[in-house]
């Protein structure tokens, strides 16, 4: 029956439904064979790619299509490395013609060194990508207030971080992630930052819809043990949420009843 | 046949005179549906390459998905 439940418990993204509720990275990794493993291990069925010229010199270089079969798992274009709104859009329009990608990934950057997001491009961008008919899952501080603005202006999912991206520090305020989960009705998937398995399970025990990873799956000493150490969180995470946790007590209170102690 | 020089992801390449997007793609091996193109900033319809003429200075971006976070 509980794993019956778990079943039926669909992640639910632009009106596309997911089993999988863990989405993975695409970049870091030693090589490509190396990537695709990690993601089947995962189990995941979204995966973030980012777009870049193709190399003309060098006409041989394997393709990420070739490892991984869009057909098969969700592509996520992700606009990395865009620092302003112009950059982003164009990005984006290039992934749509790609192959009719409208599902996406916004980040718009905005510091070099800590990779917090510029709010306002991402809230201006979210807008226009919104009336281009693009889907948007947006990348965002954990900052309720800018969540709210975002879901105005058309996003399909929040995508706070946890920490700064690649830092591995884990979800640094829980509080503002609940606050964001409990006042949105889109999915919140905690974006960046994780740097362990248990990280992943806390932020599904906080109501999260999913997480991303990238990072500490690709550079994991052992990757695919980490990919499946990551899905195996995500779905002991969501378990634990839906299964309804006991009170917090200040005090201890006995397990075995006290009537009949000899 | 006149030479004229254009850019193709950044670098300098020198294709014919009234040479077509076409055959650009076509010399460089480019395997069309998986990727996109832009020629001076502007996307272009995949289908329509065999109609476009590269001009002198011509911008072209080929651009593909790649690993990514």
């Amino acid at each position: 029956m509980a794993e019956d439940s778990l079943k039926k418990d669909k992640l639910i993204i632009a009106k596309k439904k997911f089993n999988s509720r863990l989405i993975v990275g695409t970049g870091k990794y030693k090589s490509m064979s190396e990537c695709a493993k990690a993601i089947k291990l995962s189990g995941s069925e979204i995966v973030t790619v980012a777009v870049r010229r193709v190399n003309i010199s060098n006409k041989n270089k394997p393709l990420l299509m070739d490892y991984i079969d869009p057909k098969k798992t969700t592509y996520l274009p992700n606009t990395a490395g865009c620092f302003n709104s112009k950059d982003a859009l164009r990005t984006l329009r290039l992934a749509r013609e790609i192959g009719g990608w409208k599902l996406v990934k916004l980040e718009v950057l905005g510091d070099k060194t800590n990779l917090f997001p510029d709010m306002i491009e991402t809230l201006k961008t979210t807008e226009v990508l919104a009336k281009e008919g693009f889907r948007v899952m947006v990348y965002c501080n954990d900052d309720p207030l800018m969540a709210k603005r975002l879901e105005n202006s058309g996003a399909d999912a929040i995508m706070p971080l946890a920490a700064p991206i690649g830092s591995g520090l884990g979800i640094l305020n829980k509080i503002n992630i609940q606050i964001i989960r409990r006042q949105t009705k889109l999915p919140v998937i905690i974006d960046a930052g994780l740097g362990q398995a248990s990280d992943a399970t806390i932020a599904m025990e906080l109501g999260c819809d999913g997480v991303l990873v990238n990072t500490a799956i690709a550079k994991a000493k052992k990757p695919f043990e980490m990919a499946l150490a990551f899905k195996n969180a995500v779905v002991a995470g969501r378990q634990s949420y839906n299964s309804g946790r006991i009170d917090k007590n200040l005090m201890g209170y006995p397990s075995s009843p006290s009537e009949g102690i000899i | 046949m006149k030479k004229i020089k254009i850019k193709v992801n950044g670098k300098v390449k020198t294709v014919l005179n009234n040479s077509k997007l076409s055959d650009l793609l076509n010399n460089l091996n480019i395997p069309i549906k998986k990727v996109a193109i832009e020629l001076n900033q502007e996307i272009i319809d995949k289908k329509r390459t065999s109609n476009i003429k590269l001009k002198k200075n011509d911008k072209i971006e080929i651009v593909h998905f790649i690993g990514g976070g």
